[in-house]
């Protein structure tokens, strides 16, 4: 069972949709002791950074996410991958859940469109599970204005847009976030998504 | 870098696909979620469902067609017609899009613009833009699909959208719409050039070479067809390939 973490700040609907469709067991999660007995938790996520922090801490969860996440595959997807790092600088100086050392910083690009949506290329940096099954010229969908700054031994994979932009982040364990939206990517997004549940024991 | 987005619409009445010509002379053919799911397979980067008839007994039917496309269907869908408040595009965004598009609703009430960005995001929100020539140089928007003009400048007026918080804008031509003798060039450059949000060319693609042009002379960053997807007279493929034989760079 995959609990896709409801805190009012996700668009649950597509990511349980891809979900459905690749046959894994999953449910909107909005209490503790459910986090707790699922197999693997996503938590999705679009917004400004502060205000899902927010919610999530109002939601009581904050806590669990972070024990759980150690002990069972995690992936953040889109604006939940950015709550995985340590702080986020939409707006204001906000702590994030600090799974993965880094921060969210404003995209800088004068000569291109901002937000960066739109597909892009994935180039590898560090292999993980993730990964596996992929070609070397996959494109995903994005939509963000922000991006992470971190470790380059956190980066499985990034894509190119004025500089580098980590696409998909790992810490070495369970955690993996995905600045992209593995839900709207096509069969490459789905093939990833599988992966993850692939991870499940 | 980011790839340029091939985009077939599919234009629905009472759950079926159909297309107009010019506005007129509609065709009626097919099922929109098996064409949503056969333009996955070909690679379409984004699927845009518009609701030609927008009236209030065949929203729940269109919203099905939406909500069905979605549980099968794994690229953004942009959602369009009919949209006239917050709570319809959060009740479209329910039923799985991925964004809106607003066109004559946005012209009579811009402020929809803004309050659907502030409360859903900026790349939610696309406007829909139909607009004719009327001067060397100067176009003016129309709304209620080409029928009436508002004597309001593109140009002002994509300003304006921007302003508002617009995440993206689909620019119509109603001169080349239907024509099938290629994309608005002119018109498509003068309003990338005048702002920096992302632009879709729409209308008057005829022939596979249209695509590639229209990325070579204009900043476009997605073009979208309707009836020479609907009718196979080209596939997304084949668009895709030939623009990455002349260096563009698709999915």
């Amino acid at each position: 069972m995959i609990a896709i973490v409801d805190y009012g700040a996700g668009n649950i609907f597509s990511v349980k949709n891809a979900l459905d469709y690749l046959g894994f067991e999953n449910a909107p999660a909005s209490d503790k002791e459910f986090i707790k007995s699922a197999d693997a938790i996503i938590l999705p996520g679009v917004g400004a950074f502060p205000a899902a922090m927010k919610m999530l801490e109002n939601s009581g969860l904050v806590e669990t996410i972070r024990e759980e996440a150690a002990k069972k595959p995690f992936l953040g997807i889109c604006l939940g991958m950015q709550l995985i790092f340590e702080k986020g600088y939409e707006f204001e100086e906000c702590d994030g859940l600090g799974l993965i050392k880094g921060s969210i910083r404003k995209m800088e690009a004068p000569d291109l469109i901002i937000p960066h949506m739109g597909w892009n290329k994935l180039e590898v940096l560090n292999p993980c599970k993730l990964l596996e099954g992929l070609g070397d010229d996959e494109y995903v969908y994005f939509v963000h204005s922000y991006k992470a700054e971190c470790a380059d031994e956190s980066i499985s994979a990034y894509c190119e847009y004025a500089g580098r932009v980590p696409a998909l982040v790992h810490d070495g364990k369970y955690v993996y976030g995905a600045q992209f939206h593995p839900e709207k990517s096509g069969a490459t997004g789905l093939r990833i998504l599988k992966n993850f549940g692939g991870l499940i024991k | 870098m980011l790839a340029k987005r091939i985009i077939p619409c599919l234009d629905v009445r009472s759950g079926k696909v159909v297309k107009g010509v010019n506005f007129e002379g509609i065709r009626d053919v097919g099922d929109p979620v098996e064409c949503a799911e056969e333009y996955n397979r070909q690679g379409a980067d984004e699927i845009v469902f518009y609701d030609i008839t927008a009236s209030f007994e065949g929203r729940g039917v269109f919203l099905d067609v939406v909500r069905e496309t979605a549980k099968k269907v794994f690229v953004p869908l942009t959602v369009g017609g009919g949209i006239k408040s917050v709570d319809d595009i959060r009740e479209t965004l329910r039923a799985g899009a991925d964004k809106v598009s607003v066109n004559s609703q946005a012209v009579q009430n811009p402020q929809l613009i803004r309050d659907g960005a502030e409360i859903f995001g900026n790349q939610c929100i696309c406007v829909g833009i139909d607009a004719k020539k009327v001067a060397d140089h100067k176009w003016t928007v129309y709304i209620n699909g080409g029928r009436v003009d508002m004597h309001l400048d593109l140009i002002d007026w994509v300003k304006q959208i921007e302003q508002l918080g617009a995440g993206e804008i689909c620019l119509n031509s109603i001169d080349a719409d239907g024509t099938k003798n290629g994309f608005d060039i002119e018109m498509l450059k003068a309003v990338c050039d005048s702002c920096s949000i992302p632009v879709i060319a729409s209308g008057g693609a005829g022939k596979i070479d249209d695509f590639s042009e229209v990325f070579e002379k204009t900043g476009a960053t997605a073009a979208l067809a309707a009836s020479l997807f609907h009718f196979r007279e080209l596939t997304v493929q084949e668009v895709k390939a030939n623009c990455r034989s002349k260096g563009i760079i698709v999915r």
